[in-house]
């Protein structure tokens, strides 16, 4: 009993039907304490019915949820110390912020100085020391944020589950509040298990995170491992952006070769995932805008790499140092590039360019299904 | 396990309220009033089963030309109620500004809160031949003797739309609330004179509110007493002053059972009549409103 | 319409909603200011102000808080309204949660069944449950020889005349409030380790509590001012709209009903000003 769990939660084998749909097939992952884990996927792809039966409200139809190495199955969520911050945070309007957040002190019959000394403890860590007396209609959005944290902190949870909070934000404060709650992890040193559908929350915020597609775990790893080194080609596509190919692999040694896609360009490329590509093998090819190297026609001789293809540009998509250049290929295809754009003899629509990217950045994936 | 057994037995313990209150104060005591109005009087205390007050009602015009009367007049209030709280219901929803508008719905529930008795009350003071508009006539030098304005039929009407427009007005004005003024711009825009745009796009978009008013009104109106007894005073025929006078004055509840199913079913009827002509149904009018 | 409708339009349109209102008002203004004149007959010509058809204890002008009949026909009414309030909000608050929260066969026919004792004409309402309430007392007294009074007409038939289409008016509202209810607020407080019991009580309840008050104002108002249901219910214990058409029917008007038509007005209007204040909360937004 004295030996702490290496992992705050661990889930064995967790699967999930309703009716003939099977929302969550047979996952499992194992999350250490202390870290932030994000579970990203597409709408629907199963990730709330999961966070769901971690916190209770359903229960698996098959596996095991084990939080702190103790098996919850069966246990009813108001008994379980894994605490959730909803979509909508569901803060109670007929309460004012200390009655929030005592609420679940109250639930376990503290005292009233202990919920006094717990409640201001709380507010003064998440930075609101003055809010208490205040209704929740008084709060800016981030401040709702914030209190929908600590009443879920106050208690101390093994795990604390965040269900997308921050989807009903706009923009700046999205982006504010991603930092502020990487910091507020930080502070309070507990899990998070973070759900989202927007692949910059997750990866800016996590240590670790978990891909989620129809309900499978397609690869679960740190941000910059997901990004660089995907796994299956769901993963290459969902995560960044892509400019993607179908082709077939006219020449390999198992790790890389020669693909000719279907436009009938010839490539080089990697196989991606560590996995093995035959000749002959129907791929799909990804190849990320930054890794793109555009040079003008004239210049062409001096563009480097493996991969090379003429166009013209078709626009000019500005966004600061997030630019881009669209590239009409010979064959007609639109082709993304990263560009630099200094105001100054920048690259003009109609402008014949040459793009050029590495074999090693061309990522290659056996064809699954239309992912 | 345990807990979809904890589920059921909620769902039964909130469906025994709901099942006894339909069953025992509506269901039931309606089949006893039409059982009882299939029970003939042959002999003192002695009672056989067959249609013989329905044939009475037949077989005596001033019974069922009430019911026509009653029938006939409530519709007529229907309508007028319609037609004078329309406009007002519009003014309300779409033209009174946002403060005056809370105001304005406030001012027409107001009759809602107090009783259909002092409403009769109020109006036979105005009315009567020693009220105040006679009086005030008199004084104004228009007319040269008391006037009695009250029992008569214009006056029942004007009693009655008087109690039950409110009942017309606010689902007119929570359907029409809802409606965007978009549609209205642009049914100008697109050329429409006031009354096409009237015709086609703000009566069907109220169609709703409309026949669920109508159905309140005409079965407050059908089944209203106070009102015009006392504003019609002792000839006012009214179906509902047969029923209470078979059942209390005649204590033929056996007829009176009969009278008050018959009322139902006309009213019914009418109702459904109106709800297939409307192309509406009871639930998404009523049960809305 | 207004914008480009014009001018005499708009202005005849004003006048005749001015116009309206004025009808609306007219019969409650005569109804109330009466109660003020210091005469024995309510109409004109005005006499003079006087307080004597409140306060006054003697004949002939015998005010209304010294006459008997109509104090009692008060407190009566008062009883009665209460138990229906009470009852019609507890059968209003479990239908709410039945038709909002259950998933059971046949929901929505049960939905338009509950709608319909309110189209129901009160006079109907009230004869049949007259008639089995005596059928069923009768039964029992004859073949039983037990005599069950509460089933003859009195307090006991009253109140079930009234709650059988008030509950449907207090369905209505608690239906449309808790339909507004965000569940996953029972969820959070759940997850904050409440059991059922106390997520009812701490969060679902206290939401719907606006909309029971208000509701419970409306069916204490309906049921007070009700009579046509009543008529046929009403035992000994006659409530005051049945104290106050028999004093019509046999006595004629009197300044008195104009007194007790005021206090009515005033005490329905501050009642539906609570109300109001009640439901103006701020958990809607």
């Amino acid at each position: 009993m004295t030996e702490t769990p290496a992992y705050d939660l661990e889930c064995h084998g967790i699967s999930k039907s309703f009716g003939s749909v099977r929302a969550v097939k047979d996952v499992s992952f194992n999350i250490p304490s202390g870290s932030f884990f994000s579970i990203l996927g597409p709408s629907g792809c199963g990730k709330t019915t999961l966070m769901r039966m971690i916190a209770g409200f359903e229960e698996p139809s098959g596996g095991d949820i084990r939080i702190k190495g103790k098996s919850v199955l069966g246990t009813p969520p108001n008994r379980r110390n894994v605490k959730m911050v909803f979509q909508h945070l569901a803060l109670f309007p007929m309460m004012n912020v200390f009655e929030n957040i005592a609420y679940g002190l109250r639930c376990r019959g503290a005292s009233n100085d202990e919920i006094k000394r717990r409640v201001q403890d709380v507010l003064e860590r998440i930075a609101l020391p003055d809010v208490g007396g205040r209704e929740i209609h008084q709060l800016s959005g981030g401040q709702k944020q914030r209190i929908a944290i600590a009443r879920c902190m106050v208690l101390d949870p093994d795990v604390l589950l965040l269900d997308e909070p921050l989807g009903a934000l706009d923009l700046k404060l999205r982006e504010a509040m991603k930092i502020e709650l990487k910091l507020l992890q930080h502070q309070f040193n507990t899990t998070f298990i973070y759900i989202t559908h927007d692949q910059s929350e997750a990866l800016v915020m996590s240590d670790h995170v978990a891909i989620m597609n129809d309900g499978n775990f397609e690869q679960i790893g740190t941000p910059q491992a997901l990004y660089h080194r995907p796994n299956t080609a769901f993963v290459a596509g969902f995560v960044g952006d892509s400019n993607r190919w179908s082709g077939k692999v006219t020449a390999s040694d198992g790790t890389g070769g020669t693909v000719e896609t279907a436009q009938g360009l010839t490539m080089q490329f990697t196989a991606g995932g560590g996995l093995r590509i035959g000749e002959g093998e129907a791929v799909e090819i990804f190849v990320r805008p930054e890794f793109i190297n555009t040079v003008r026609a004239a210049d062409a001789a001096a563009a480097p790499g493996d991969n090379h293809m003429d166009g013209v540009v078709d626009s000019l998509l500005f966004n600061g140092a997030n630019s881009r250049v669209l590239v009409r290929s010979q064959t007609g295809e639109l082709i993304e590039a990263d560009v630099t754009l200094t105001g100054d003899g920048d690259l003009a629509p109609g402008e014949a360019v040459r793009l050029s990217w590495s074999a090693q950045h061309a990522m290659c994936f056996p064809r699954s299904g239309d992912a | 396990m345990v807990q979809k057994d904890v589920r059921r037995l909620t769902l039964i313990l909130l469906f025994a309220p709901f099942a006894m209150w339909i069953a025992l104060l509506i269901i039931v005591p309606h089949i006893g009033m039409v059982a009882l109005s299939l029970r003939e009087k042959v002999a003192p205390r002695v009672y056989e089963f067959g249609l013989g007050n329905y044939i009475d009602f037949i077989n005596e015009p001033i019974y069922w030309n009430t019911l026509l009367r009653t029938g006939s007049m409530s519709l007529l209030v229907t309508a007028l109620a319609l037609l004078i709280g329309f406009p007002i219901a519009y003014y309300i929803a779409k033209i009174a500004g946002n403060r005056t508008r809370g105001a304005l719905f406030l001012l027409c529930l107001i009759p809602l809160w107090v009783s259909d008795l002092i409403r009769a009350f109020g109006w036979i003071l105005l009315l009567r031949e020693t009220g105040v508009i006679s009086t005030f006539l008199q004084w104004s030098g228009l007319v040269s003797g008391p006037i009695e304005f009250l029992y008569n039929d214009v006056t029942v009407i004007i009693g009655l739309v008087y109690t039950v427009i409110l009942f017309m007005i606010v689902p007119l004005v929570s359907t029409l609330d809802g409606m965007d003024d978009s549609l209205v711009e642009a049914g100008y825009n697109l050329g429409g004179s006031g009354f096409t745009v009237l015709r086609r796009i703000i009566v069907p978009y109220a169609m709703p509110g409309i026949v669920s008013g109508c159905i309140v009104v005409f079965m407050l109106t059908a089944g209203s007493y106070l009102t015009p007894i006392l504003l019609g005073g002792k000839n006012s025929s009214w179906f509902t002053e047969q029923i209470y006078d078979q059942f209390i004055t005649r204590f033929n509840w056996e007829s009176g059972a009969a009278f008050g199913f018959l009322l139902l079913a006309f009213t019914s009827t009418v109702i459904w009549l109106g709800l297939k002509l409307s192309g509406q149904t009871l639930a998404n009018t009523v049960a809305k409103s | 319409m207004a914008r480009s409708a014009p001018a005499p339009f708009v202005w005849g349109y004003r006048a005749y909603v001015l116009a309206f209102f004025l009808f609306l008002a007219a019969p409650l203004v005569a109804a109330g200011t009466f109660a003020f004149n210091d005469s024995l007959f309510p109409a004109l010509p005005w006499q003079g102000f006087t307080l004597d058809w409140f306060f006054n204890d003697t004949e002939p002008k015998l005010g209304m808080f010294h006459d008997r009949r109509l104090l009692r026909g008060l407190y009566y009414s008062f009883v009665i309204a209460l138990m229906v309030s009470v009852l019609s909000v507890f059968v209003g608050t479990t239908n709410a949660f039945l038709f909002v929260r259950g998933q059971f066969p046949f929901k929505n026919a049960l939905y338009i069944v509950m709608v319909i004792p309110l189209v129901i004409p009160g006079v109907i309402l009230g004869i049949s449950i007259l008639v089995i309430a005596s059928n069923m007392a009768n039964y029992f007294d004859r073949s039983l020889g037990i005599d069950l009074d509460f089933l003859r007409p009195g307090i006991f038939l009253v109140v079930l005349g009234q709650f059988s289409f008030i509950t449907t008016i207090t369905s209505l509202v608690i239906t449309a409030r808790l339909k507004k209810f965000d569940a996953t607020m029972e969820e959070a407080a759940l997850n904050l380790g409440a059991g059922r019991a106390r997520v009812l009580r701490t969060i679902t309840l206290p939401f719907l509590r606006p909309a029971m008050i208000a509701a419970g104002i409306v069916a204490f108002l309906v049921s007070f001012e009700n009579f046509n249901t009543t008529l046929f219910l009403v035992g000994s214990e006659a409530p005051l709209t049945i104290t106050m058409y028999d004093r019509m029917a046999k006595v004629g008007s009197t300044p008195v009903l104009n007194a007790v038509s005021f206090v009515l007005m005033v005490g329905s209007g501050l009642l539906a000003l609570v109300s109001i204040a009640v439901q103006r909360d701020k958990s809607v937004r």
